[in-house]
This record gives C-alpha cells, sequence and structure tokens, in this order.
C-alpha cells in the first residue's frame, strides 16, 4: 500500500510534469498567451515565497523566517549576488531564533 | 552557432548559485529523511519518495500522512501541491529540449529550475540553466535524503538554521527581474496576496494556484492600452 501511493504520486507528479510541457509543444500559442505564460509562472513562484515566507500551515509564521526573507528579499533588489541572498537569509532567521525570537 | 553553444561553459556565477542551492537542498533532504525514519517508516520509503516523486513539499505533506496510515490523502495532498508544474511546464516548455531530453528533464522539473530557467532569456543559456540546476538540485535532494536517513536526528532541525527562510529568498531573487516589467508586477503582488489570504481555508496547493487569479488584473491593462 506504501509503495502503491508513492507510485501514483510520482507517476501523477511526472505526468502533470511533462503534460504541461507537452501541452506548450502541441498548441500554437498566440503571442499574447505566450507572453501571459511567464506571468503566470511568476505570479506562482512569488505566491509560494510569499505563502512559504508569512505562513505555517494556516497560521502565521513568527517573526524569525519572515525577518530572514525580508533581508534576503532587499539584499537581492539592491542586486547582491545569489549566494548572499540566500546565506544572509538563512543567517537571520537563524539568529534570531538563537536569541529567542520566534 | 553550434560551435559557440558548445565551447561556451557554464559561467562561474551560474556555478556558484547552483553549489549554493544545493547546499540547502542537502540540508533540507536530510531533514526529510531524518524525518521519514523518526515517523517510523521503512527505510526505502523516504529514497523512493525522492526518487519517484522529487518534489520536497509534497514529500514533507505526504510522508506525514502516509505514517499516519492515510496513503489516499497523502496521495491526494500531494498531487494538489504539485499541480502547478502544469502552468510550469506551459511557461518553461522545451526548456529542456526535446525527444527524450524532454521526457527525462520534466522529471527534475521544480520551483527552484523553474526559477533559474525563467531567469535566462537566450535559449541556449535557458537549456543549460534548465539541466545544470535540475541535475544538481536532484542530485543534492537524494544524497541529503540519504544522510538524513544515516545519521536520523542527528542532522538537526533546518529551521534552526534558518533554510526555511533561505528558500522563499532564494525564489524572490530568481523571480525580481522578471518583476520590473510593470503588468508582472501587479499580476505576481495580487496574485501573492490572493494566496497568503487564502492559506487559511484552503487545502495546501490550493492557495498557490489561486494566485492564477492575479492573471485578471490584465483585463484592466489591457483595456488601457
Amino acid at each position: 500500500m506504501l509503495l502503491a501511493a508513492i507510485l501514483v504520486l510520482g507517476i501523477g507528479t511526472y505526468t502533470m510534469r511533462l503534460g504541461g510541457v507537452m501541452l506548450r509543444e502541441r498548441l500554437t500559442l498566440s503571442p499574447a498567451l505566450q507572453r501571459l505564460l511567464p506571468m503566470a509562472a511568476a505570479a506562482l513562484l512569488c505566491a509560494l515565497a510569499g505563502t512559504a515566507t508569512l505562513m505555517a500551515g494556516s497560521s502565521f509564521a513568527g517573526l524569525s523566517r519572515p525577518a530572514g526573507v525580508a533581508v534576503g528579499a532587499l539584499l537581492a533588489w539592491r542586486k547582491a549576488p545569489f549566494v548572499v541572498v540566500v546565506v544572509a537569509a538563512a543567517a537571520v532567521a537563524a539568529l534570531l531564533r538563537l536569541a529567542g525570537v520566534n | 552557432m553550434r560551435t559557440i553553444q558548445r565551447t561556451q561553459a557554464f559561467d562561474r556565477a551560474q556555478v556558484r548559485d547552483a553549489v549554493a542551492i544545493a547546499a540547502a537542498m542537502v540540508a533540507v533532504g536530510a531533514s526529510f529523511g531524518a524525518i521519514a525514519i523518526a515517523y517510523g517508516l521503512p527505510t526505502w520509503v523516504p529514497f523512493a519518495m525522492s526518487t519517484i516523486v522529487f518534489a520536497g513539499g509534497a514529500q514533507f505533506l505526504a510522508v506525514g500522512l502516509l505514517a499516519a496510515g492515510n496513503p489516499i490523502a497523502a496521495v491526494f495532498a500531494g498531487l494538489l501541491l504539485n499541480a502547478r508544474h502544469i502552468p510550469f511546464g506551459l511557461a518553461i516548455g522545451g526548456a529542456m529540449g526535446a525527444g527524450w531530453r524532454r521526457l527525462i528533464g520534466s522529471h527534475v522539473m521544480t520551483d527552484e529550475v523553474v526559477a533559474f530557467t525563467l531567469a535566462e532569456d537566450d535559449p541556449a543559456r535557458r537549456r543549460r540553466t534548465y539541466w545544470l540546476m535540475g541535475i544538481t538540485l536532484f542530485t543534492s535532494w537524494n544524497i541529503g535524503t540519504a544522510l538524513g536517513v544515516l545519521l536520523g536526528s542527528a542532522v538537526g532541525d533546518y529551521e534552526a538554521l534558518g533554510l526555511d527562510a533561505a528558500f522563499p529568498a532564494a525564489l524572490i531573487a530568481l523571480i525580481l527581474p522578471s518583476l520590473r516589467d510593470r503588468a508582472t508586477r501587479v499580476v505576481a503582488l495580487t496574485g501573492t496576496a490572493v494566496a497568503v489570504v487564502a492559506t487559511p481555508f484552503l487545502p495546501a496547493g490550493l492557495p498557490v494556484l489561486c494566485a492564477l487569479l492575479g492573471l485578471l488584473t490584465l483585463i484592466r491593462f489591457g483595456r488601457r492600452s
């Protein structure tokens, strides 16, 4: 039963991954749609970042995580290298937790 | 053109970015492996999930439900969370190449890979980026899983390392350039607001899909221009 569940989840996920790619090939996309799709992806990624930053399950994530992400986002906006953004975000969140701020 | 593409190696910055995100993936993968074992699941379960499913968020969600003896809920929750890969595939399309490349490449499609790929404009660079990130992340995630299974609770909590803040920050850094376009910014920020507000009320996965409602703001833009 465990293996069946993992297989179904894996095959289903793969089908969705490949499905979008195949659909893209089959369709002749109008210029308007070609402009729309990257926007849709940006909206999904932004929402993923937003919900992962602010929410833990169905409640507020607390302070340390949003603070870390905010520092990272600020550095990214100031065109800091990607590595600096990632390390700074993690370091701020970790240090705040070490200091007892959740 | 061919020769130019072929002689161009990955630039150093790209490899550095890949190493940074891979290090974080190893640590989070280790947490996943350790949690699966702590739940009392057989050793093969985390390995099977990290290779066959290969989707971090869905794996954390599903492993808890599997451990609770609820495999059907695990499948449904995982699939709902992964439904965003359909629009991702539509958006990046053949970035991984055609034919068999597409069949294998699709399996390593994750949020981070999509974000890295979208950040590139040139088709040749896109393809290199997709494969570099896809293979790096698949490998590091599975190495992490193995470490977590081997070391158990000794790998520690990735939240203590602040890595739960690292991943959203990485995504923000990657999509920031595309947010310079005003229409994209309005769509993305509206969608994000909808998703955050919807999170307490909807099952995991749906709120993020609700971000597509942000596209409705284009109706107003379209009329104006």
